[in-house]
């Protein structure tokens, strides 16, 4: 998923302002939550003039070093900076604890899901999930069914993206588990920040981030093909400079040590992947790739891909090379399926689930269906296939017209949607033009399994929705990034 | 390292050294024909700088007449210009962008911060203004290359920088040369006068040489000094023998280091040991201009042989 439409999406659940939870004043206006003692001094204390000094080379050091998206669309404007935000995002340990046991518990379950649903097929048998809510989804893919990724792991990298709505209260959004982005922003927003306010770490236990590098490069070892050599060559694999995440891949794979290739550096002979080198064809062992499964291949999937490797599938399918993620992942966080996951949640693991589910009604059952008809105003309708902002309606922000079109969408199949509550996302204060005020964020923590062991960054990206009372954002101006901060005292 | 990553690097420098080189040559020109006529005669130096650029089919293609507005358009801003600086920019900046990881951020932020500025610059200039283009040009090449040697690993991401740096910079030499030849001729020497001291020297300019012309040979400006001074005196680091040291060595240092040499490091030495046991009455006594005529052609054949030995 595209960096832009992740933006996007972060606003869609601003519900009233007024209603809620601040994640630096808690109880009202009056109080401050210690978390935030100190942040709270320094914004008090530091001159707004200097504030601005450092908003703006902060800038500046993003746009020096090339830290921008493509928006799609704008080939004259090319690339554009998502905005940062010079106030840091604050989570306890203890917080932080709750949402590692979650996310851990949540991304075991999409890989046991995975590994079932391509497998033994228990979850259908067992009627925890509809069997043709499966069949008829365009993200089963036919060609992994009977197969098994490589060391049973599925979702390598999973970017879960968590809301907040009250002190212990964390729901699950959605669970990337495809090509999940951002996390170059998680890594450079800290650098940013250690760069412009050296002061507050001095005086704050900040975990970490910089181990996430390699983190990754240790998840992706793990999981190099049984007959590759114990030095595994690993790349990551790119759509090219014109996607929108371009710069992410080019710093991880920079950050990895590990070559950038695009489709045509690569090419298989004999069910094995080599990639053509300046001595020759070199053996590839795992492709971290941030391509979609569409693309991948065009001898299997989209056979107008220019972007992929003919016969890269039946390489993978001979156990010949890993791919991370897994092929098929999307059946995982499907928006349909993730209906669903608060039961597989408890068939899988046999625990309660920690992390919450959004409230979903499913519109392929008549009941959700007449219910979501009768509160189109008040719902957010979204596409079970689609991915980031697009396809979905906003009930409280949409035109009557736009309703009624959505009205019949859903009636002529309703099987294609499910509709969610408008949540009361938490804030944090942020600069806007007036000063400092509250902003809505949302979380995207970067989930890391290898046939090891679980790695998850304490930390993640924290996008926030920088217009008041604006619930579409547009990408260009509208959603902006904070450095997020587990505090371990 | 990706054949496709060696090409990205090697086009990268050469692009970064044509754009130099364009801003030497119009600045050149520009100082020609500043010159009052009765000093520069029926002066051609913008037929010139249009040769030497080798973008003369393009440009006749859009302008009827070489002038310092046409020409500048051309060569400096012009999108239709595949060759004109900012084209050349461009695209060194969307070569290293797509192989990132290869450059140290030093080296990128070079050029990015180079692209930054180049979006904000207004094309409509006057003489002076674009005077002090051309100088910002000319940093833009010293930043890239001083921070590419200044920070990046010895190994053969730098090795194809410095390779396809020495490539373009040859070309560039010879074809100032191939254009110029006549001047250089011992006949020119008998005309003396204004115009040949000022056509002598803008060839020096366009290749930075005028100082150092006076520090290497101690005397006034003699066509056939500027000719050893170009072609065979490797003190000159843009003369033809000083970049062929350069891409000989480096070509050895891929060899070495990848375990194999091929045609490209046998046409390079070859190339250089002709140039080695040559001196500049040899080169008149065969011809100027047949003598360029064969270094351009061998020159494209190593061109060819790099590319199909590592760049694809």
């Amino acid at each position: 998923m595209s960096t832009v439409s992740a933006v996007r999406k972060v606003c869609w659940t601003i519900g009233d302002a007024m209603n809620s939870f601040d994640e630096m004043h808690g109880q009202g206006p009056q109080s401050v939550r210690g978390l935030y003692d100190k942040v709270k001094s320094w914004l008090d204390q530091t001159p707004s003039e200097t504030m601005a000094a450092r908003r703006a080379q902060a800038e500046l050091f993003f746009r020096r070093i090339g830290i921008t998206f493509a928006v799609y669309g704008e080939a004259e404007a090319g690339e554009r900076l998502i905005p940062f935000d010079l106030i840091p995002r604050i989570i306890s340990r203890s917080e932080w604890n709750l949402l590692e046991r979650g996310l851990k518990q949540r991304v075991a379950t999409l890989n046991a899901f995975l590994s079932d649903i391509y497998g033994q097929q228990s979850c259908l048998k067992a009627g925890i999930v509809p069997a043709d809510l499966i069949y008829t989804n365009p993200q089963y893919r036919l060609e992994m069914v009977g197969r098994q990724a490589p060391h049973g792991v599925w979702v390598h990298i999973a970017g879960v993206d968590i809301v907040r709505t009250g002190e212990r209260d964390f729901y699950v959004l959605e669970d990337n588990a495809r090509t999940p982005s951002g996390v170059s922003y998680m890594l450079e927003n800290r650098e940013v920040m250690m760069r412009l306010a050296p002061e507050l770490f001095a005086n704050h236990h900040v975990a970490p981030v910089e181990t996430y590098t390699d983190a990754l490069l240790a998840t992706l070892r793990s999981v190099a093909p049984r007959g590759a050599e114990a030095d595994p060559t690993i790349v990551l694999l790119t759509p090219g400079r014109y996607n929108s995440a371009f710069y992410e891949h080019t710093f991880l794979a920079d950050k990895l040590g590990i070559e950038l290739v695009e489709g045509s550096d690569l090419f298989v002979r004999d069910d094995k992947v080599y990639m053509r080198t300046t001595v020759g064809p070199q053996r590839v062992d795992v492709i971290y790739r941030r391509l979609d499964d569409e693309f991948i291949d065009p001898l299997v999937f989209n056979p107008s891909s220019m972007l992929g490797v003919a016969g890269l599938m039946s390489a993978y399918l001979a156990g010949n090379v890993t791919l991370a993620n897994a092929v098929g992942t999307g059946i995982s966080d499907d928006k349909a399926v993730y209906s669903y996951m608060p039961d597989l949640v408890r068939f899988y693991t046999g625990d309660e689930p920690i992390l919450q589910n959004v409230p979903t009604w499913r519109c392929r059952e008549p009941e959700a269906l007449s219910y979501v008809l009768d509160h189109l105003d008040e719902l957010v309708v979204k596409e079970v296939g689609g991915s980031g902002g697009y396809g979905m309606l906003i009930g409280p922000t949409s035109s009557k017209d736009e309703i009624e079109m959505f009205r019949a969408k859903l009636r002529h199949a309703p099987d294609q949607f499910i509709a969610q509550p408008t949540l009361a996302l938490s804030t944090c204060p942020t600069f806007v033009d007036q000063g400092v005020a509250p902003r809505h964020v949302d979380l995207r923590p970067f989930v890391l399994t290898g046939s090891d062991e679980v790695r998850i960054t304490p930390g993640g990206l924290s996008r926030v929705a920088l217009r008041e009372g604006s619930l579409v954002v547009n990408s260009s101006q509208g959603g902006g990034t904070k450095d997020t901060w587990v505090l371990e005292a | 390292m990706l054949s496709r990553t060696a090409d990205n690097l090697y086009w990268t420098a050469r692009y970064v050294e044509r754009a130099d080189f364009l801003a030497r040559v119009i600045d050149s020109a520009l100082r020609l024909s500043a010159l009052p006529a009765s000093w520069s005669g029926a002066s051609t130096e913008w037929e010139s700088a249009i040769a030497t650029s080798g973008a003369a089919p393009g440009f006749y293609a859009l302008y009827g007449d070489a002038n310092e507005q046409s020409v500048c358009d051309y060569l400096v801003f012009s999108p239709d210009n595949p060759s004109s600086i900012r084209s050349c920019i461009n695209m060194a900046r969307s070569n290293v962008r797509a192989v990132r990881t290869a450059l140290t951020s030093e080296t990128w932020e070079a050029l990015n911060a180079a692209w930054n500025e180049l979006n904000t610059v207004d094309p409509k200039m006057g003489a002076e203004e674009v005077s002090r283009f051309l100088e910002w040009v000319k940093g833009v090449s010293l930043m890239f290359d001083g921070s590419a040697r200044r920070t990046m690993l010895r190994n053969d991401a730098y090795w194809f920088l410095r390779l396809g740096g020495a490539m373009e910079r040859a070309d560039n030499t010879a074809r100032i040369l191939d254009v110029k030849y006549h001047l250089l001729l011992p006949a020119s020497e008998s005309v003396g006068g204004g115009l040949d001291y000022f056509q002598w020297t803008t060839i020096l300019r366009e290749v930075s040489a005028l100082t150092a012309y006076r520090w290497v040979y101690k005397e006034n400006v003699k066509p056939w000094l500027i000719a050893d001074l170009l072609i065979l005196n490797k003190q000159m680091p843009r003369s033809m023998a000083s970049c062929y040291d350069v891409v000989s060595r480096h070509l050895d240092y891929l060899g070495d280091l990848y375990g194999r040499r091929g045609p490209s490091q046998k046409l390079a030495r070859a190339a250089l040991a002709r140039m080695n046991g040559l001196r500049i009455d040899d080169v008149f006594q065969t011809g100027l201009h047949e003598f360029i005529g064969q270094y351009l052609a061998d020159h494209a054949k190593l061109g060819v042989a790099i590319t199909e030995q590592y760049l694809q």
